[in-house]
């Protein structure tokens, strides 16, 4: 493959969109109903930061995810992914998520090897290309790791 | 034509083997990324290789003849890089790892008894465009310490604010350390101004020359002692020479009062269990082995600096940058952190392009050859200084030409009409 066409890769048209258009950014107040936990995330060798909060509602064991809010600064990668994390998680069980989240990690840990399932993935198997760039992985990772750590903060 | 580049550009270029390779697609390198390191000519390769081939022994323990070439090579190393700064003394100077080891060995050995120990009251002064090598050091010895971590601002143009400088250097004032050539902002700092100011009240002058010493001519002994600095540190991978080693040159008068850093061998005058006694410089400061094919490497570097000139170097690298700043300027949304007359400046430009991220320029240059660096190059003060995250920063050396220049300039307008901008 020539360097235009894994650059072509990299930046799909549907990350390009999700950086210039993102979805769920701000931080937001968490509803009376909810529970919340904030995290700070930074990836030291760029310096991209995220700060993310997620909002939990529901009774333990069928908890959902209410609402993902975050600021951050970093490149394409770190922003469209943080934009895709929102549209995908919220809404969801945290069961459900978690898994969704499984899914991405195994993506975006493949090397390029793994096959997305749009079925899970949906507009997260845009970042299929990423993977094959070692230096990015961490920018896409980086949204994804922060709501982990808020939602196992969060449920307490 | 560009006055002032080096005459001989295209021999140069052939004597550094890298620059011929070529990238995915067959695309040529265009390395604008000598700031972070500098490639390598085939000189110190051969050196090198040479060494390990033929000479390789430890240095001044081994008792047979392969120990004397080894020891041999080492200490004609230390003569040449002696020369390269023009140090008053050959035995001032001492191998470390990096710079970064340099300024936390002069760091740790200012907070150890002694002299100079710093303690609660005294005040280190350092700058907001520093690397976080000169940042960190003096961040863990104030703190352990109790003295105070002062430091001078920067100016919107990007020069350090000398406004406040009798306030911020006055008679509690016990070390100032600082660069000589910022990393980021491409600044050269009048290391003359504040070292004598420095000396005035009795401080300590440390130089971080990382990104002085590939380009500057730095001549110690010709400087007024007044205006000279008492420690200076640079690494060895800037100035065409190998990783794993740099150098801390240091006034005899000021190494012989600081103890000593790392113990071990080497460093010793006799060792008995109930004590011992240390070597006098350079080997106080060097225990253990040291690493010997990479000082050898560096000495060949420095020497084949030292035969093209650093005052060519210099203009050369003047030039380059005068050509770069009026390319940049050329390019849409594109705006230069740091002084924009190339005489005030060293060959580093770090710069933003409106709507688009550093990572994602390096990204889409890097697609055409272009290397160059993103991020906050290890100076997130000064970034938040000029109120962002991270920048793109090109920095040339020696073997660049206009035409690399002209590629970055093309690489930028396409990565602009790559993210749709305008």
């Amino acid at each position: 493959m020539s360097a235009a066409q894994d650059l072509d890769a990299l930046y799909q048209e549907i990350i390009l969109d999700h950086y210039k258009n993102p979805h769920g950014k701000g931080l937001r107040e968490p509803a009376a109903a909810q529970r919340s936990a904030d995290v700070h995330h930074v990836n030291p060798t760029c310096g991209d930061e995220i700060t993310l909060r997620v909002h939990v509602e529901g009774e333990p064991g069928s908890e959902r995810v209410a609402d993902v809010s975050y600021d951050a600064v970093g490149c394409s990668i770190s922003q469209a992914s943080a934009s895709v994390l929102h549209e995908l998680l919220v809404g969801k069980t945290i069961d459900e998520a978690m898994n969704v989240h499984g899914e991405f990690l195994a993506l975006m840990q493949g090397k390029g090897t793994v096959e997305p399932d749009e079925e899970v993935l949906e507009d997260g198997i845009a970042f299929a290309g990423v993977a094959k760039f070692p230096a990015r992985v961490k920018c896409a990772l980086l949204s994804w790791m922060a709501w982990k750590d808020a939602t196992v903060q969060a449920r307490g | 034509m560009i006055s002032g580049l080096l005459p001989e550009l295209e021999v140069i270029r052939k004597d550094f083997p890298i620059l011929e390779r070529t990238l995915a697609g067959g695309l040529p390198l265009v390395y604008l990324d000598s700031a972070n390191t500098s490639q390598k000519p085939q000189v110190v390769i051969d050196t090198m290789v040479d060494h390990l081939e033929r000479h390789n022994a430890n240095i001044a323990r081994a008792m047979h003849q392969l120990g004397a070439e080894a020891t041999e090579a080492f200490e004609t190393a230390r003569d040449k890089v002696a020369a390269f700064i023009g140090a008053p003394e050959r035995d001032e100077v001492i191998f470390t790892k990096n710079a970064s080891e340099g300024l936390n060995l002069v760091a740790n050995t200012l907070s150890f008894p002694g002299e100079h120990q710093l303690g609660p009251g005294d005040e280190v002064v350092i700058t907001e465009m520093e690397h976080h090598s000169n940042i960190v050091p003096w961040q863990l010895v104030t703190q352990r310490t109790g003295a105070t971590l002062r430091w001078f601002g920067v100016t919107d143009e990007g020069r350090l604010d000398l406004d406040r400088i009798d306030e911020l250097i006055n008679e509690r004032t016990k070390v100032v350390s600082l660069t000589w050539v910022s990393n980021m902002l491409g600044t050269i700092n009048p290391i003359a101004e504040i070292a004598r100011k420095a000396h005035a009240v009795g401080a300590i002058v440390v130089v971080d020359a990382s990104q002085a010493a590939p380009q500057l001519p730095i001549d110690l002994a010709a400087m007024p002692v007044e205006e000279r600095p008492d420690l200076l540190v640079f690494t060895g991978h800037k100035v065409v020479g190998p990783t794993g080693i740099g150098v801390l040159w240091g006034s005899r008068a000021v190494l012989d009062t600081l103890p000593p850093f790392l113990g071990g061998g080497e460093m010793i005058e006799t060792v008995r269990m109930e004590g011992s006694t240390f070597a006098g410089i350079p080997h106080k400061f060097e225990a253990g082995t040291p690493p010997i094919a990479e000082a050898v490497g560096l000495g060949a570097a420095v020497e084949y600096l030292g035969h093209i000139g650093l005052d060519a170097i210099h203009t050369h690298e003047r030039a380059i940058t005068g050509y770069a700043l009026q390319g940049l300027a050329t390019v849409p949304g594109l705006t230069v952190l740091g002084p924009l007359d190339p005489a005030e400046r060293g060959g580093a430009i770090s710069f933003e392009l409106d709507g688009v991220h550093p990572h994602d320029v390096a990204q889409v240059l890097d697609s055409r050859g272009v290397a160059v660096r993103a991020g906050h190059h290890c100076a997130k003060p000064a970034h938040a200084r000029f109120g962002v995250q991270s920048s793109t920063r090109m920095s040339s050396y020696l073997y660049t030409t206009p035409d690399e220049i002209d590629a970055l300039v093309e690489a930028l307008n396409y990565t602009r009409s790559y993210f749709k901008l305008g």
